[in-house]
């Protein structure tokens, strides 16, 4: 398949018994849901060439070629014989519409059948997926529904006419971790009862080994390597797909000396508490605002060279906790930060801030298009040693530069660049020198590495834990993957709807967790 | 270390690249080519359309009488009167006998009368002027010329006037948010619903009309809606990452606002520069046209179009002002397409 000039992806091969789970691997980029979107032919301006048979209901003609049928056949595949599942459920379903009357939209035009029936078939249908009173649900729109919900709905909706194969692009990635489970076991429930094939496409291995019978890795365009997956797994032929495997994050964190721990912390916080104001509804609204408890009541010490794991799912809290911890919040309680106490007033705090930098998630929207690398990652340097001029402050920034492993040899003219030239993984780098430069001695990073793929991962998590044992350097690590916090924290805390549920060192949290919550999300990871 | 920097790899930046993608569009590229040549020209009016010789070569000495008056004794005449180039007698003298004159293109100014014309006004079009006199004798192509660099100039100052002000509004508004932009809002919903108009007869009334006066007026009313844009920007820009980080800096407000969010936040400006200024023509030529505009005397296109239509036989006059006028929107139409597609936020990877 060619998009303009630009091969994308050629010389794909594999085939799909009936009532058989397909997994196709690989990470961004590398075409894995360009191929399932060429097979119901819903990827526009795309020259593709090759054949994709399919072999539909009993009574058709034998099997079809996909990539040559006319547009009015395929909408005949699409929904009844050939179903999709899309990656985010919210942008997946129409907005305006409830949800029953969306499934019921399927059922009308692929079966014909009328309104009423068609809505008391939708009810149906939610109910076999397992949503609670699925009567109600029907009614509602998509944003009234959780996550999960929403997900499910969609199910029901591509499950609607029994489709022979069912395509399911990353279907759990916008999960939280405990629903991840649920929804699988519902995939493949359904799947025994109605004898229906599944490709499903995902970069998350573990999901591959629960849940796939067979999988094929994809790198750059091409399947580099197919087969069972107990096979590929215990024994895998193509490098590329031995680097994923290898992929886990892997422990490297020095035990902490025992100087550091009688040393007063890099952070400390007793009874910390965030809240927002919301409003309130009614009369009561228009003279009070009510107040939603985003972290209650934390306690917790970091002491220098140690890392402290955050863990808990969106809406719990750690991201809030992050940002109340850098000074960007209010916040009531006590936060103690390299003994000096955030004023939340621009000149007064303005010392502080150079002992706690942050690295956030997003590494496309955290370095600000229209600046060069250099004016990016100098900035610290004009603000806090505004008496550098501008040549030594110039060797500082292509010393951090190097120190993340960017350097002027490998990308001629780096500090003339913009932030568009560069990977998730290499912004990433570049975020982290831009906080190393100032010399910090905490750094809160959020979510550092969950946008990128899973090798890059493992790069950025090395850089990290070398950067600890070099400069004794704290971390306040917030993250939802277990795995990463294996890896990487001396002390965890577990959060959940705002509240600390259990904290400790990390063998006690994750080998034996006494809260139930924990346990969930240790056995969900693993 | 210069090595970092070397001269063979050049990295476009994100506004190098917009310019290529605008470039690529040929209408708009030839539109602001065509554009800039008419400005251009029309800033060189007084070279190209003038009553007086740029030069004269008068036994022996150079005069320049574009740029300084001479009196016609200096070439032979009785009065210490300006000199008058069209007058025959004074064209004779300074262009036989080993004296020679360059006149300009079209030798007529804004508010030349000739009094030697051989046809009453306004007169058609005719080998002694271009495109005719409008009617009180002036030439056309000249009014037409100094009009536009009127119209343009005009066009341009208030432009940039509303887009500071227009920016500074936005980007306060935008970035604090809360109570300095509720207040702003309303502050924008009272301004904005004066009568323009009125207002404007009213102060023509008290004050001497002048184009100055034009610009303050115009300009107190034309930035709201650049106001909205810049600060819809902001409001989105300011949630972003690279602002929490600079704030996690250390990074001033007024730093944050200069260096991260406002090279971000200028697309929609940039894109509504051309509209911008068809506007403020056509607001100029709409209040020049009710004779509320510039003060009489000054060349303008708008009390051409008033001309055209108080003397409709007249064809020439209402024919070549609207042509002008299509002109000048067209190109500047084109222009705005051309950036408002190579702005676009949906493209940027191209």
């Amino acid at each position: 398949m060619a998009f303009g000039n630009k091969e994308v992806v050629r010389g794909i091969d594999f085939h799909l018994a009936p009532g058989e789970k397909l997994a196709l691997v690989g990470e961004s980029g590398s075409g894995k849901t360009v191929t399932a979107l060429s097979l119901l032919g819903l990827v526009q301006n795309a020259a593709i060439t090759g054949v994709a048979r399919f072999a539909g209901a009993p009574d058709a003609r034998g099997p079809r070629d996909l990539l040559s049928l006319p547009e009015q056949a395929l909408r005949g595949i699409r929904g009844k014989e050939i179903a999709m599942v899309f990656q985010e459920p919210m942008t997946a379903l129409n907005a305006l519409f409830s949800v029953g009357d969306q499934i019921a939209e399927v059922l009308e035009l692929h079966e014909g059948l009328s309104k009423e029936a068609a809505k008391a078939a939708a009810v149906q249908l939610l109910a076999d997926t397992g949503i609670p009173e699925p009567a109600r649900r029907a009614r509602a729109f998509p944003h009234q529904l959780s996550g999960g919900q929403r997900q499910r709905a969609m199910i029901a909706m591509a499950l609607a006419c029994g489709p022979k194969l069912l395509l399911a692009d990353e279907p759990t990635t916008a999960l939280d971790v405990t629903l991840r489970g649920q929804i699988l076991e519902l995939l493949e429930d359904l799947r025994l009862k109605k004898g229906m094939a599944v490709l499903v496409i995902t970069h998350d291995l573990n999901l591959v080994r629960r849940f796939a019978d067979r999988v094929a890795v994809m790198e750059n365009g091409c399947i580099v390597e197919q087969g069972a997956v107990g096979d590929v797994f215990a024994a895998p032929q193509h490098p590329y797909t031995r680097r994923l495997i290898d992929s886990r994050p892997v422990r490297d964190v020095s035990a902490l000396a025992p100087a550091a721990l009688t040393m007063p912390p890099v952070m400390q916080a007793q009874a910390l508490r965030v809240s927002y104001p919301v409003p309130l509804p009614g009369l009561r609204g228009w003279f009070q605002k009510g107040e939603f408890v985003a972290v209650q009541g934390a306690d917790f010490r970091i002491a220098q060279g140690q890392t402290l794991g955050v863990i808990g799912e969106s809406g719990s809290g750690k991201s809030t906790l992050a940002l109340a911890a850098l000074g960007l919040l209010p916040f009531q309680g006590v936060l103690d930060v390299a003994g000096g106490v955030w004023q939340r007033k621009a000149a007064a705090d303005k010392a502080l801030r150079q002992s706690v930098q942050v690295v956030f998630q997003d590494p496309f929207s955290s370095l600000s298009p229209r600046m060069t690398i250099e004016e990016i990652v100098g900035e610290g340097l004009r603000i806090h040693a505004p008496a550098i001029g501008g040549d030594a402050r110039q060797v500082q920034v292509l010393q951090a530069l190097a120190d993340v492993g960017l350097t002027p040899q490998q990308y001629p003219g780096l500090l003339g660049r913009y932030p568009h030239e560069f990977s998730g993984g290499q912004r990433q780098r570049i975020a982290i020198a831009r906080a190393l430069i100032v010399q910090p001695k905490l750094m809160v990073l959020d979510e550092p590495t969950s946008a990128l793929d899973v090798t890059i991962q493992k790069q950025i998590l090395h850089l990290l834990q070398a950067l600890q044992r070099e400069r004794g350097l704290s971390y306040l690590l917030i993250t939802h993957d277990v795995e990463v916090i294996r890896a990487m924290a001396h002390e965890v805390l577990v959060m959940k709807d705002g509240a600390v549920v259990e904290s400790g060192p990390i063998e006690q949290v994750l080998d034996a967790p006494q809260h139930e919550y924990t346990r969930v999300l240790v056995a969900a990871a693993a | 270390m210069s090595s970092s920097t070397s001269p063979t790899v050049v990295s476009p930046s994100p506004g190098q690249r917009a310019w290529q993608r605008f470039r690529r569009n040929r209408l708009g590229y030839w539109s602001l080519l065509a554009f800039t040549v008419m400005v251009v020209a029309s800033l060189f009016a007084e070279v190209l359309s003038s009553d007086r010789p740029l030069i004269v070569r008068y036994e022996g000495s150079t005069y320049l009488p574009v740029l300084r008056d001479y009196s016609e004794k200096t070439f032979g005449g009785d009065f210490e009167t300006p000199a008058d180039y069209l007058d025959p007698f004074i064209r004779q003298r300074i262009t036989t006998g080993g004296n020679w004159a360059v006149y300009a293109p079209n030798p007529y100014g804004p508010k030349t009368l000739n009094y030697f014309a051989t046809l009453p006004n306004p007169a058609a079009p005719s080998r002694e002027n271009v495109l005719g006199t409008d009617d009180r004798g002036r030439d056309l192509l000249a009014q037409l010329i100094y009009g536009f660099r009127v119209s343009v100039l005009f066009a341009l100052a208030l432009t940039f006037i509303g887009v500071i002000l227009g920016v500074i509004t936005g980007a306060i508004q935008g970035y604090f948010g809360g109570r300095i932009d509720l207040g702003f809002q309303r502050f924008i919903e009272i301004w904005g619903s004066m009568p323009e108009l009125y207002l404007l007869i009213i102060f023509s009334g008290i004050f001497a009309p002048s184009v100055a006066l034009l610009l303050v007026l115009l300009s107190l009313f034309g930035w709201m809606g650049l106001s909205d844009y810049v600060r819809a920007e902001f409001l989105r820009n300011r949630q972003m990452d690279y602002v929490r980080a600079a704030r996690a800096l250390g990074v001033s407000n007024l730093q944050i606002m200069w260096r991260h969010i406002l090279p971000n936040s200028m697309t929609p400006v940039v894109t509504f520069l051309p509209f911008r200024m068809s506007a403020a023509i056509l607001a100029l030529t709409s209040l020049d046209f009710l004779g509320l505009g510039v003060p009489p005397g000054t060349p303008s296109l708008g009390e051409l179009l008033s001309q055209g239509k108080a003397n409709i036989d007249a064809w020439w006059i209402s024919l070549s002002t609207f042509a002008v006028l299509v002109l000048t929107l067209l190109l500047l139409t084109f222009m705005g397409d051309a950036l408002r597609d190579a702005l676009d936020p949906r493209k940027q990877n191209t």
